[in-house]
C-alpha cells in the first residue's frame, strides 16, 4: 500500500484560518476520563482524519464538536471566535454538520423525510404552516441523482438502502443544508469495498466545495486515501498531528496501536497486520 | 479503485424489484382496511335483518366506534412519538369526576368546570412526559403508575366530598350552558326531521314523539372524533411537527442528533392523549348526566388494540391516524354488531384478542418489508 491516491490533494497551509479550532478539550463521564485534553483544528477544503482504536475517544470527541456532549473543560474557537453549543441545534445552526457512528438515518422513514428531519421545508396555506413535501420530495430526487443514486421514489425507506447509500443521504443532506463542516465517525466500517470507494470519492468532492471534512476511521488505508492530515488519538490523548506525506502507512499504524505492541504482533504475523 | 470517482447511478441488480402487490402492502392502514370490509361484509352477510343497519342501528355503532376513535388518535400519535399512556382509562374516570365535582359539588359554571379539568388533565398528561424525559424511564412503567394514582383519586375524592361514588346532576346544572351543548348537544336536527317526514328513516309512530325521527341529529361525540382525527391526520403527515412525531419515535437519539426537540414532542404527545381522554370524558358525562367512579375501566388498552390494528408499530415511529380509526371502526361495529346479532357477548373478547394477534404478526410482517431486515 502506498500513500498515492487518485484524488488531487490540497497543500494544507497553514496560513488559512480554521473554520474550528478545539483546544484542550477534556470530557468526564462520572469517573470515566474519556477525553484528556484533546487539541484539534480543521480547516476549509481539507480532510481531516481523525484515527484511533475502538474507545480511543473518537465519537466522544466529535460529539463535543456537534453540541451533542458538552466538555468538561476546553475551548472551542468558531471562526476564530469562541463559541459554546448547548445542543446539536446550535451546532447545525453554526454549520456543522454530523453523520454519526450508528445513528444517522431512521430506517422506517422515507429518505425525503430523513433528508430533511429537523430542517422541514414549509409552505402557509392559509397563515398555518404547512410541510412542503413537493419541495422535499424534489430535492431528495434531485440531491440523490447528484450523488449517484437513483431511488425508486422520494417515499422509498431508508431501511431499503445499503449502507453506503445511507451514508451517503447523510452526507448530501450535510451538504444541500451548506455545512461548513461535515463530520462522519466511521462511514466505511461496515461497508463493502464498492460501497466504502463510492463514499472516500463523495468525501472528496465535498472536500473540492471548500468543505473541511473531520473523517474518523480505524482503517489507515481508507483514511491515506483521501485524507490531507491525519491526527491519532489513544487513550483519550492526541499522539500528535501529521500531514499528508510526512508519515508512513506503517507508522500511522503503529500510532494508533499505541506503538510497540502492534510492531511486536507484526513480527509474529509476518508483516500482514 | 480505479473507477472509484464516478458515482454508479446504476441500482444494485441483485434488490429484487419489490412487486406492486407488496408495495401495495406497505402502508400501515392496510390491515385496517381489510379488516373493514372484511368486518362489514360478514355483517351485511349475517346480520343485516337485525336492525344493525337501520338509522338507530347506525347510529349506535357510529357512536360507540366515535368514542373509541377519540382516544385511537391521541394514543396513536403517541404511540408513533415511541411511548404508550396506560392512564387513559383512569383519565377518562378522573376528568369526569372534576368535572362532576367542580360543577355539581362546588357550584362552579359548568363551562368553567369543564375548561378546569382540561387545564388539569393535560397538565397530569405534561407531568407524565415530564417524568419520562427526565428519567429516561420506559412510559409502561410510568403511566401504569399513573394508571392507578388517578383511579385512586376518582374514587376517593367523591366519597370525601359527597360520600356516593357517582355524582349526578350534571344535566340540570349545564341547563343553558355554552359550552356543554359542545360536548353533549347533537347537530343537524332539522336534515334529520326532513328526512323523517320524507319517510327515509324511520319516525315514532307513537307517543308523544309520534312522527319525529328516532334519530334526531349527529351527537357531538361524531363531531368530535371527526375532528380530532382531521386533526390528527393533517398534523402527522402535512405538517413540521409531524415529521418530528415520526423521528422521535422512529430513532430518538438520530433526531435528537439532527435538531429535532425529542423531549418537547413526546410530552405534546402525552398532553394530547389526556387531551382526547379528557373529550371522551366530557362528552360521556354530558351523555350521562353522571360521573362515576368506575368510568374508563379498560380503556387504555381497547385504544392501543385499536391502534395496532389500524397498522402502528408498537415499537414507534410508524403508523396512521387513519388506521387507528379504522381500527376503531372495526372495534366499534363488532361489539354492536354482535350484540344486534345475538351472539354471546364474552365471544367479543375472543375475537379482540385473535385481531390484535392477527394485526401485530401483519404489522411485524410490513415493517420487514420496509427496513429490509430479514
Ligand atoms: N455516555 C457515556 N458514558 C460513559 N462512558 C462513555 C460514554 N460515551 C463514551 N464513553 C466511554 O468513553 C470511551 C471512548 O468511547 P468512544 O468515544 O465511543 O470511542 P471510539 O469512538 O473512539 O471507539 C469509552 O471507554 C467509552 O466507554
Ligand atoms: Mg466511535
Amino acid at each position: 500500500m502506498t500513500t498515492d491516491s487518485k484524488f488531487h490533494h490540497v497543500d494544507p497551509k497553514a496560513d488559512v484560518q480554521p473554520i474550528i479550532e478545539m483546544r484542550n478539550i477534556e470530557k468526564h463521564f462520572g469517573r470515566v476520563i474519556a477525553l484528556a485534553g484533546v487539541s484539534f483544528d480543521v480547516r476549509p477544503g481539507e480532510c481531516h482524519c481523525l484515527l484511533g482504536d475502538n474507545g480511543a475517544g473518537k465519537s466522544t470527541f466529535i460529539k463535543t464538536m456537534s453540541g451533542v456532549h458538552q466538555p468538561t473543560s476546553g475551548e472551542i474557537f468558531f471562526e476564530g471566535k469562541p463559541l459554546h453549543f448547548d445542543d446539536p441545534r446550535d451546532a447545525i445552526t453554526a454549520g456543522i454538520a454530523t453523520v454519526h457512528q450508528h445513528l444517522a438515518m431512521i430506517p422506517l422513514m422515507s429518505v425525503s423525510r430523513n433528508f430533511f428531519m429537523g430542517n422541514e421545508p414549509t409552505h402557509k396555506v392559509a397563515g398555518i404552516s404547512f410541510l412542503d413535501k413537493k419541495k422535499a420530495d424534489e430535492v431528495t430526487m434531485e440531491e440523490m441523482r447528484k450523488m449517484g443514486i437513483n431511488l425508486r421514489g422520494p417515499d422509498q425507506a431508508v431501511g431499503t438502502l445499503s449502507g453506503g447509500e445511507r451514508q451517503t443521504v447523510a452526507i448530501a443532506r450535510a451538504v444541500y443544508f451548506g455545512a461548513k463542516i461535515l463530520i462522519l465517525d466511521e462511514p466505511t466500517s461496515a461497508l463493502g469495498v464498492r460501497q466504502t470507494s463510492n463514499v472516500l470519492a463523495t468525501i472528496d468532492r465535498v472536500r473540492k466545495q471548500g468543505i473541511g471534512v473531520v473523517f474518523i476511521s480505524h482503517n489507515v488505508r481508507h483514511a491515506l486515501a483521501v485524507g490531507d492530515r491525519f491526527t491519532v488519538l489513544n487513550r483519550g490523548k492526541t499522539l500528535g498531528t501529521a500531514t499528508r506525506g510526512e508519515i508512513t502507512p506503517e507508522e500511522l499504524q503503529d500510532l494508533m496501536a499505541g506503538g510497540q505492541e502492534l510492531a511486536q504482533l507484526e513480527g509474529s504475523l509476518g508483516g500482514t497486520v | 479503485m480505479a473507477n472509484a470517482a464516478q458515482p454508479t447511478a446504476k441500482s444494485d441488480e441483485r434488490v429484487k424489484e419489490i412487486s406492486a402487490f407488496r408495495n401495495a402492502l406497505i402502508r400501515p392502514e392496510l390491515g385496517g382496511i381489510v379488516g373493514t370490509v372484511a368486518v362489514f361484509t360478514f355483517f351485511l352477510l349475517f346480520a343485516f335483518d337485525s336492525g344493525m343497519f337501520s338509522s338507530q342501528g347506525f347510529m349506535n355503532w357510529s357512536v360507540v366506534s366515535a368514542q373509541f376513535m377519540i382516544i385511537a388518535v391521541g394514543a396513536c400519535l403517541l404511540m408513533i412519538a415511541g411511548e404508550f399512556d396506560l392512564s387513559v382509562g383512569s383519565m377518562i374516570g378522573f376528568a369526569g369526576m372534576m368535572i362532576a365535582i367542580f360543577s355539581v359539588t362546588y357550584g362552579w359554571p359548568v363551562w368553567i368546570a369543564i375548561m378546569a379539568t382540561f387545564v388539569l388533565c393535560t397538565a397530569i398528561g405534561a407531568f407524565n412526559g415530564w417524568i419520562v424525559v427526565r428519567t429516561g424511564l420506559p412510559s409502561f412503567i410510568v403511566t401504569l403508575a399513573f394508571l392507578f394514582i388517578l383511579r385512586g383519586f376518582t374514587i376517593f375524592l367523591p366519597q370525601v366530598i359527597e360520600r356516593k361514588t357517582i355524582i349526578g346532576g350534571i344535566i340540570d346544572v349545564s341547563e343553558g350552558d355554552w359550552l356543554a351543548p359542545v360536548f353533549g348537544g347533537k347537530i343537524l336536527g332539522g336534515l334529520f326531521t326532513w328526512l323523517g317526514e320524507a319517510g327515509i328513516i324511520s319516525t315514532f309512530e307513537r307517543g308523544t314523539k309520534a312522527g319525529q325521527p328516532v334519530v334526531d341529529g349527529i351527537p357531538m361525540l361524531i363531531v368530535w372524533a371527526i375532528v380530532l382525527i382531521i386533526f390528527g391526520h393533517v398534523l402527522l403527515t402535512k405538517t413540521k411537527f409531524g415529521n418530528w412525531i415520526f423521528a422521535a419515535g422512529g430513532d430518538a437519539e438520530a433526531a435528537r442528533n439532527s435538531g429535532v426537540p425529542v423531549n418537547r414532542v413526546k410530552i405534546l404527545m402525552f398532553m394530547f392523549t389526556a387531551f382526547c381522554a379528557t373529550v371522551f370524558a366530557v362528552c360521556q358525562v354530558m351523555e350521562f348526566g353522571s360521573a362515576g367512579a368506575d368510568r374508563g375501566l379498560l380503556k387504555e388498552f381497547e385504544a392501543i388494540i385499536a391502534v395496532v390494528i389500524g397498522g402502528a408499530l408498537l415499537t414507534g415511529g410508524y403508523g396512521s391516524v387513519l388506521g387507528a380509526a379504522l381500527g376503531a371502526l372495526i372495534f366499534g361495529v363488532v361489539q354492536q354488531g354482535l350484540f344486534f346479532a345475538g351472539v354471546e357477548s364474552s365471544l367479543f373478547r375472543v375475537f379482540l384478542g385473535v385481531i390484535l394477534l392477527g394485526a401485530v404478526i401483519l404489522n411485524t410482517y410490513i415493517r420487514r418489508i420496509i427496513t429490509g431486515e430479514r
